[in-house]
């Protein structure tokens, strides 16, 4: 897991010149390696979607919610915002089995990268609200409307369409960090990487792949979160 | 050999922390260093110049700090240097922080209206001196709250040098769990320790961010 501490290509600078490249068993392992970014693609999926979901709640609670409440979602979001991600993961799969809560790879990494979206999401989505001005809200009672209808309409909307692009710099990072979830050894992309690395000593060859690989995926990401912000705010 | 978790192993992840925080100074001082250069490029009156920082920036973002750290630990060996984790750590975060201190800074220099440029041009400054005795002076004061909160994601992110075995809190979490095998209260130890590491910059990066909109 903690990888090796003895680099294997010892010597001087002469083994520059006899060091060729070769990404023939790199591509060669791509089968293995599309297994990988199916599942890097999944985990990005399901997170941002989990973590916007308990985002929104936690920055409506945060908000609105009684002061218990507010105390409580505080506590979780700078415990979350001030902790690194991999010592959460390692809590949730490795701790969390002693209190009797046995996650396999996956699902440990889902729920850890859930809740640490989730945490940064609500902090985003409240600043958000909080600069919906009051008047708004007080035009939306008088023209008779309901509570939630006042909360979905003219809170929550307006308040997406001005923090999305923070939002979506947050998804793509988050994109970005599900490479740590290899760590537990949880079958990503990059943990495809790990193993083709270990079984052909293409160090430079399979990790150079690998990172224009998740850089293509992060532009990928862009475009597909501006065409959402199209079709949702600009198109109606 | 597992024997119980004991008081001094929770001295040994405090002491631990010490290279989590020089690590931290070292990436910090590395991507001061690139993150000055790419703003300074992103800036510059010259196209290609911000083009150049633009690619740094967008590649380095696009890509995952592991791979960066590997690339360095696996990958710089067949050049035929052999690599230690401090070095390899060192340079991978340096270019990791340098993209992202280099964006917040220019986001800083580019708040700075367009007008406070031109006032300096009128007095016949040169870019470098507009930038030296008008912008800079001003953006500092923008900057200093991103980049405190920015300082409590590098130090977050130290522990991901762990996975090339640079024994800093994290390795050292995994190294006491593995004698103890007592991973829940290892690591739950572990978060409580970086938590009294980013909290107070948490909350002093938000203090100075009130401070700043007060005093607009």
């Amino acid at each position: 897991m903690s990888g090796r501490h003895e680099p294997r290509w010892r010597g001087d600078w002469a083994g520059a010149v006899t060091y060729t490249f070769n990404f023939r068993d790199v591509f060669a392992a791509w089968e293995f390696l599309a297994e990988g970014l199916v599942l890097t693609l999944i985990l990005s999926g399901v997170t941002i979607v989990a973590g916007f979901i308990i985002g929104t709640l936690c920055a409506a609670g945060r908000v609105y919610g009684p002061a218990w409440l507010r105390l409580a979602i505080a506590t979780y979001v700078e415990a979350i915002r001030n902790t690194p991600l991999i010592v959460q993961l390692f809590l949730v799969f490795f701790g969390l089995p002693s209190a009797g809560l046995k996650f396999d790879a996956v699902t440990a990494s889902l729920v850890a990268l859930a809740i640490n979206l989730g945490a940064y999401t609500s902090e985003i989505v409240r600043a958000g609200i909080e600069a919906i001005p009051r008047s708004q809200i007080e035009a939306g009672a008088s023209m008779g409307l309901s509570g939630v209808q006042i909360f979905r309409y003219i809170v929550l909307f307006p308040a997406l369409k001005v923090i999305y692009p923070a939002l979506a710099s947050q998804f793509v990072l988050l994109m970005l960090a599900t490479s740590i979830v290899s760590q537990i050894s949880a079958p990503d992309l990059f943990h495809a990487a790990s193993i083709v690395q270990s079984r052909t000593f293409r160090d430079f060859e399979i990790y150079a792949v690998v990172a224009g690989a998740y850089l293509a995926l992060a532009l990928l990401f862009r475009l597909l979160l501006a065409a959402i912000y199209q079709l949702i705010f600009v198109r109606r | 050999m597992i024997r119980d978790l004991a008081f001094i192993d929770l001295l040994y992840l405090v002491a631990a922390m010490r290279w989590t925080v020089a690590l931290t100074a070292i990436a910090f001082t590395g991507g001061t260093l690139v993150g000055l250069s790419i703003a300074l490029l992103r800036v510059s009156p010259i196209g290609p110049l911000r083009w150049l920082g633009a690619l740094y920036v967008h590649a380095v973002q696009g890509t995952p700090l592991l791979a960066w750290l590997f690339v360095f630990f696996f990958g710089l060996s067949i050049v035929g240097i052999t690599v230690s984790p401090w070095i390899a750590a060192a340079a991978a975060y340096s270019i990791y922080a340098g993209a992202f201190l280099g964006e917040i800074w220019r986001g800083c220099l580019q708040s700075i209206s367009r007008t406070q440029w031109e006032a300096g041009a009128s007095l016949g400054l040169s870019f470098v001196e507009q930038l030296r005795y008008v912008i800079v002076p001003q953006a500092v004061r923008v900057a200093i709250p991103p980049t405190v909160g920015f300082l409590v994601q590098l130090i977050k992110n130290t522990s991901l040098a762990a996975v090339i075995g640079f024994v800093e809190l994290t390795r050292e979490g995994q190294l006491t769990t593995a004698t103890t095998f007592r991973p829940f209260t290892v690591y739950l130890l572990v978060a409580a320790l970086y938590f009294t590491l980013c909290f107070p910059l948490t909350t002093w990066s938000r203090r100075l961010e009130g401070r700043l909109h007060v005093a607009r």
